[in-house]
């Protein structure tokens, strides 16, 4: 019995000590950072451009350039993942080898490594599209679709986060009840008016959910755009899709790696890690609230 | 039974889930402006007949029959014929009442609005009309944008039958539609079908015996996929004409 007791004891102390392990983690990296970085987080440094070879001044056009890096991306991929999603749970025969075949691409696109999708990005949407659009429709030897730029990186993106666009809008449409797509089919609707009149408006909320970390997911990775899109450095904002642009992840990336005076720009390092990090968990906020709105929802 | 219009003629008509037989040769007449009640123990196969009568069974896959249906003179499992508008002839109540997570207007002018019609007085004049029809308009009159998932049980219940009633069906099937419901809630049920089968064929699902003696004209005993018996109702439940039917309706089984 007391040796029942003490192997008791020692298994629930040593979960719960795991578990405060992985707390005692998230609360030195998140505090670290929130000390390090509160103080250089000012209005100035969130406008304002990086001067004095980048150890000065704020991270606006970084934080322009992840913006517009998410729009683009969300613009091609959630449309393309939410269709794609459709087909799989409305159309097609679960048991199909083609139907097989799509989710296996999923499964398999979810695990491949962010930095083998930049390379992809620099392989196909670059130096294949881009200098195949070039040689199309500029004279010989002019370069502009043929470079890194917003368009290409945000494609790239688009393509990584489209696994998770999938997969939550999948949950999101399976969601809507077996009897709601009955009540309306009973009532003569057909399969896409039935689709789009009370599945698609009752999934409506996950789907955004599945946006909003699709985006999250985009807007923390640096790897895809490492070759095709982000700037070391711009003096102005991208005004074009075949434009190069500044980006937060990436900034840190150089910052911390590429500057001249790695110590001078320590506290901009933090302050822009800190700006990442609460827009990312911003947005996973929004989405988990989302999904709980969802379900309160569907269990009425 | 003679002097009665059929309304739909079932002739040797089976049903297979893959390689389940679930409705061996059912024939049947059902007549016109007439309750037909089915009734039998769980999984014998009166709900998948039901559900074939407006081809709810398409939606599922690995499923396949053969035998004639024929509604009006015309076999519904014609190549030919358009799902879309069988289902708009042949309307349907489920077990489980399943209002859209819309305002009660718009759950009963879901359909109309499918069929095309937009204009507000119209519509105005369908819901009113279908409410009505449904026994529910004076209870929900004065708040037709209250969601229709507020309603009670009964309620939504009958709102379901208004929502159907609404694309001016010809026959309605019913799954079990008060089975879910309390006994007042039932009886309100109840005396709908009465006053709707002026208007409608019904074909209903039951599990209870009482209210198939109540609301039908007409019975058929379903037993492992056979149909035992079919005959008014009268006669079934006070002179059945088989041992099976017999054991079934007194409780011996079931």
């Amino acid at each position: 019995m007391i040796k029942k007791k003490i192997l008791n004891a020692s298994v629930s102390s040593a979960t719960a000590l795991s578990a405060f392990f992985i707390l005692a983690i998230v609360a030195v990296v998140m505090g670290n950072i929130i000390i390090e970085g509160s103080s250089t987080v000012t209005w100035e440094f969130l406008t304002g451009k990086p001067t004095e070879g980048m150890t000065q001044g704020g991270i606006f056009p970084a934080i322009f350039g992840t913006f517009l890096l998410v729009v683009i991306m969300s613009i091609i991929g959630v449309p393309i993942g939410t269709i794609t999603a459709i087909y799989l749970t409305e159309y097609a025969n679960q048991h199909s080898p083609f139907a097989r075949l799509i989710r296996f691409a999923v499964n398999t696109l979810a695990g491949v490594p962010a930095i083998v999708f930049g390379l992809f990005g620099l392989g196909f949407f670059i130096q294949f599209v881009g200098s195949s659009m070039d040689k199309a429709l500029l004279p010989a030897g002019e370069l502009r679709w043929g470079q890194p730029n917003i368009l290409w990186a945000s494609l790239t993106m688009a393509i990584l986060t489209l696994p998770v666009v999938i997969v939550s809008v999948e949950e999101a449409l399976k969601s809507v009840p077996r009897e709601l797509r009955e009540a309306s089919l009973a009532l003569g609707a057909t399969k896409f008016e039935t689709i789009w009149k009370i599945v698609l408006p009752n999934s409506l909320a996950g789907m955004l959910t599945g946006g909003i970390l699709a985006v999250s997911r985009g807007a923390g990775e640096v790897a895809p755009i490492l070759f095709t899109g982000a700037a070391y450095f711009l003096p102005k904002l991208p005004n074009s899709l075949s434009d190069q642009f500044m980006e937060l992840g990436y900034h840190i990336y150089i910052m911390s790696t590429q500057s001249p005076d790695v110590e001078a720009t320590r506290g901009i390092q933090y302050a822009t890690t800190l700006v990442l990090l609460v827009l990312t968990f911003a947005l996973n906020f929004s989405a988990i609230f989302l999904r709980y709105r969802v379900r309160k929802n569907m269990a009425h | 039974m003679n002097e009665l219009k059929t309304k739909i003629r079932v002739e040797n008509f089976n049903f297979y889930y893959d390689k389940k037989h679930a409705l061996k040769n059912i024939s049947m007449n059902v007549p016109e402006h007439r309750v037909t009640a089915l009734i039998g123990p769980s999984g014998c196969g009166k709900s998948t007949f039901l559900r074939s009568l407006n081809r709810m069974n398409d939606l599922i896959e690995h499923t396949r029959c053969d035998g004639t249906v024929v509604v009006d003179n015309v076999n519904i499992y014609d190549e030919a014929i358009d799902v879309v508008e069988l289902r708009k002839k042949v309307g349907m109540i489920f077990q489980r009442s399943n209002p859209f997570p819309k305002s009660i207007y718009d759950n009963v002018a879901y359909g109309p609005r499918i069929n095309n019609i937009k204009e507000k007085k119209q519509l105005d004049e369908i819901v009113e009309r279908s409410l009505i029809r449904a026994a529910l308009w004076d209870e929900v009159k004065d708040d037709l944008s209250k969601s229709g998932l507020a309603l009670s049980g009964g309620q939504q219940q009958r709102l379901c039958i208004a929502r159907a009633v609404a694309v001016d069906p010809e026959i309605l099937l019913m799954d079990e539609p008060a089975s879910a419901l309390d006994p007042l809630a039932t009886t309100k049920i109840e005396e709908l079908i009465h006053e709707l089968k002026e208007k409608y064929t019904i074909v209903i699902v039951t599990h209870n015996m009482q209210q198939a003696a109540r609301v039908s004209d007409f019975t058929a005993f379903f037993y492992m996929g056979e149909q035992i018996e079919f005959d008014e109702t009268k006669k079934i439940f006070t002179m059945p004409g088989k041992k099976q039917t017999e054991d079934y309706i007194t409780g011996r089984f079931g």
